[in-house]
């Protein structure tokens, strides 16, 4: 698609978008910039995965939020910051204003009273009380029930207030709440399937943007919401392009079909090539996920600390975030992003010397055998490396890996899989040796990772969570449990600190670097401002706008 | 005639069935599912994808599964996306449109070219131009599309700017010009490799035909070499390409699988491609069930033109 002229439409665009088209119009006839003074223009941005999702509550992936934070608000949001800024709530609560009481157990709630839905229904507390009531619905097919399923006696106050209890004081519910959109009570309420509504294709909402239209496969066509009542928002239409190949998405970039090149934006080896792209601008976007090489703890190998230990200074981190990805994201030590308050900054960097590694096996007892491969009482000192088949550039880290491993005597085999397949049983039932893969530890700002790596999470132990490495450390899991009760961050860094340093120093996981994206808009565009603590860049199209 | 027609109707069944069966259990045995996708969300667990998979009905048995697709596949129910939970045939019917334009103007465009170029070797057999051509065909035989599209889009978008680079119109626009615009390389390009298969199967038809008697007694009669070519070989000639255009229909929706990648245009390959990706099995049975009815029926129609314009062809 080229857009050669925004303002360039026909009778059935034109009645699409009713009013939203006129000013448009009407700003073509050179009558004059009247109404749309606030928004003009219109942004293209071009995705490689396809937003299909429009149920903010449905099972969905990171590219249907890109859709979601314009469609709908949360109470709050987090800025780039970290820190909490109020939405449709008046004010984030917290022990401080009394929203939230000292140990954590109820919460006040107090809404905006000027804010519609963009159907014109008005807002109220009876749209937040149906949107937590339906997380916690059995018969709901709810992405995540997490932290929802602790609140009890959700009790409307006023049009404007509501008061609810929790079950348990649960610290990261804050942050779960700044991405629990909104939804409409009275669109949804009265479905006798909560599951098959007219919402799915149809979602009404109360943010910066209304729903134009999907053509699936094509593209969404977002309307400005000219009653929102935060910034914004300064555009009047937003077409969301989905192009699925990563070679003709950066192409489309270059030829200024899409103005602004989202996820899965561009290539690493692209980076210095784009830069020279007359009227671009490229963005390092930070992200919260972090590289690592993760091991199965429920494999014997790696239940030796000398061994975790070995592979980690055997590790050429450096090359690989130098050579493999250009330089653009950094070194980690840490599970948490480096923008967190919780990042603990002390940790000891880890060292590269292949030399020592052999020497700590020498010493641990794990000796060369005929074949050169280490072995110990009988076995070898040999496993498999897995990650998701295809992603060219983990595949090349894996085989420098592989090889400074072979070095050392311990023997890596490389055996990838689709990601259908890894994401499945294998990685959820502890089913592998060691992955290489990049997660996002925390829940959005909050450093509660529990999910990871309480010893209650392991999945395949029976436990509900993610610690597919098995890690069980009871320190761990006391400092976890204190944390997610704690609501003061100041005292809440200490355990986070101290989390932070047992890891580091056990092991279950070597991160290698935290992920940074590249982005790319075209010169002239204002407020394009990726945002660690969610997954996606077009979180704040509210505020974008053409210079 | 109608012997002919039950025969097929209950060949094309059998068939149908089959590739339902083994599509079906393809896409349930290959390790992975539709949930791994929301594995690493954050806050995601083994439990709750269990909850999941529970309420979308992918825990039950696959021969249960199997038939509560068929017994609501024979009803035209043919289910929900796992994604966007819209009926299958809704969503295959909204991405016709777009490959069947994508088909139509690149099969025109081969045909037309191929026949000419086919015409052209046939009558100057082993001269420059017959070599020429030939040597043509494989070069394009053997250049991937997707290669080729990407050379495109790079020297007619990026360097010269003649064309948009990719997408089916203008959103605004819409206009016939609009689309004609952006129709061009994408079915230039899947008309490229088609071009060289119908002209090699067009010269070599030629001069089977040329060959014989009746083209001699034509010839002896006294007609014009122009006369002899249009109405005697030519017309002949064109029989077989008749179950040719059925024959490549596959391959030509193949190649529109590759072609709509490139150049993002919304069509039922693309479709495939993605619910593949998703595993969004209702739909991917959709579209592989709607593709085996479409090049069945494509088949049909060809032998019974042929039998329509060849007297020599009787259906039994």
């Amino acid at each position: 698609m080229t857009i050669r002229n925004t303002n360039r439409m026909n009778r059935r665009t034109l009645l699409r978008t009713g009013a939203a088209g006129m000013t448009l119009l009407m700003s073509n006839a050179a009558v004059g910039r009247l109404a749309a003074q606030e928004a003009s223009g219109q942004v293209v941005i071009g995705f490689s995965q396809e937003p299909t999702v429009m149920h903010p509550h449905m099972p969905h992936i990171e590219v249907d939020e890109g859709i979601h934070f314009n469609l709908f608000d949360p109470l709050f949001i987090v800025d780039t910051e970290g820190n909490f800024q109020p939405s449709l709530a008046r004010e984030v609560p917290t022990v401080e204003n009394g929203g939230i009481s000292e140990d954590g157990l109820n919460w006040r709630v107090k809404l905006r009273d000027d804010v519609t839905w963009h159907d014109g229904e008005p807002f109220t507390a009876e749209d937040v009380k149906f949107t937590i009531e339906l997380n916690q619905n059995p018969d709901f097919n709810a992405m995540r029930r997490n932290g929802h399923e602790l609140v009890r006696n959700i009790r409307i106050v006023n049009d404007h207030e509501l008061t609810w209890e929790m079950a348990e004081p649960f610290a990261p519910y804050p942050a779960i709440l700044s991405w629990t959109f909104i939804v409409p009570a009275h669109a949804l309420a009265d479905a006798e399937n909560p599951n098959q509504t007219d919402f799915r294709s149809n979602p009404i909402g109360t943010g910066p943007f209304s729903f134009g239209e999907r053509v699936a496969g094509n593209y969404i066509l977002l309307n400005a919401n000219k009653d929102y009542f935060g910034e914004g928002p300064h555009l009047e239409q937003a077409i969301f392009r989905y192009i699925p190949d990563m070679t003709v998405l950066y192409t489309q970039f270059r030829t200024g079909d899409i103005d602004v090149i989202g996820l899965q934006g561009i290539q690493p080896d692209r980076y210095e090539q784009a830069q020279q792209i007359p009227d671009r601008e490229i963005v390092i976007a930070p992200s919260s996920a972090v590289e690592s090489i993760t091991f199965n703890m429920g494999n014997p190998l790696f239940q030796d600390p000398e061994v975790r230990r070995a592979l980690s200074l055997a590790l050429d981190r450096e090359t690989i975030v130098e050579a493999l990805y250009y330089g653009i994201p950094e070194k980690t030590e840490s599970f948490l992003p480096r923008e967190s308050y919780y990042y603990n900054e002390k940790l000891p960097e880890a060292e590269f010397d292949p030399e020592k590694a052999a020497q700590v096996l020498d010493e641990a007892g794990w000796l060369p055998g005929a074949d050169g491969v280490r072995e110990k009482d009988g076995v070898r000192l040999a496993f498999k490396n897995s990650t998701t088949a295809g992603n060219n550039v983990r595949e090349q880290a894996q085989q420098l890996i592989q090889e400074t491993y072979a070095s050392i005597g311990v023997e890596m085999e490389i055996s990838n899989l689709p990601p259908a397949v890894m994401w499945g049983e294998y990685w959820m039932m502890s089913q592998f040796d060691s992955v290489m893969v990049g997660i996002t530890f925390t829940t959005g700002p909050d450093p509660d990772v529990s999910n990871y790596l309480h010893s209650s999470s392991i999945s395949a132990q029976g436990g509900a969570g993610q610690n597919t490495w098995q890690y069980e450390n009871e320190r761990v899991d006391e400092l976890l449990e204190q944390g997610g009760r704690m609501f003061v961050p100041e005292k809440r860094k200490e355990v986070y600190d101290e989390i932070q340093r047992l890891v580091h120093e056990d092991m279950p996981f070597l991160p290698m670097f935290q992920y940074a994206n590249l982005r790319g808009h075209k010169t002239g565009l204002e407020g394009f401002d990726p945002n660690v603590n969610v997954r996606i860049e077009t979180w704040n199209l509210n505020e974008w706008r053409w210079a | 005639m109608l012997r002919f027609l039950t025969y097929r109707l209950a060949h094309s069944l059998l068939l149908l069935f089959l590739v339902s069966v083994i599509g079906f259990m393809i896409l349930h045995l290959a390790p992975g599912g539709p949930l791994s996708q929301f594995a690493l969300s954050p806050g995601m667990s083994q439990a709750e994808l269990e909850k999941i998979a529970e309420r979308m009905g992918l825990n039950r048995p696959l021969p249960v599964q199997y038939l509560d697709w068929a017994a609501r596949f024979v009803t035209a129910d043919w289910g929900e996306s796992f994604r966007d939970g819209r009926a299958v045939l809704d969503i295959i019917f909204g991405h016709l449109f777009a490959t069947l334009l994508l088909i139509l103007t690149s099969t025109i465009l081969s045909v037309g070219l191929g026949t000419l170029v086919g015409v052209l070797g046939a009558m100057r057999r082993y001269s420059a131009y017959d070599y020429l051509a030939t040597v043509g065909a494989m070069v394009a035989l053997s250049i991937p599309t997707f290669w080729f599209g990407l050379v495109a889009i790079y020297v007619f978008s990026l360097r010269l700017g003649w064309l948009p680079s990719g997408n089916m119109y203008t959103i605004g626009d819409e206009s016939f010009l609009d689309y004609a615009e952006h129709l061009i390389m994408p079915s230039v390009v899947l008309a490229l490799v088609q071009v060289a298969i119908w002209s090699r199967y067009m010269r070599s038809s030629i001069l089977d035909v040329v060959g014989q008697d009746f083209v001699r007694t034509a010839r002896a009669k006294g007609l014009t070499r122009r006369r002899v070519l249009y109405v005697h070989i030519l017309r002949n000639a064109l029989i077989p390409m008749i179950t040719l255009t059925g024959i490549q229909l596959p391959t030509l929706l193949s190649g529109a699988l590759v072609t709509e990648t490139v150049f993002t245009w919304p069509g039922i390959g693309r479709l495939f491609l993605d619910s593949l990706g998703y595993n969004d099995y209702p739909v991917v049975m959709g579209v592989l069930m709607f593709t085996a009815m479409f090049v069945l029926l494509g088949n049909l129609i060809a032998d019974l033109l042929v039998a329509g314009v060849d007297p020599r062809v009787r259906l039994e």
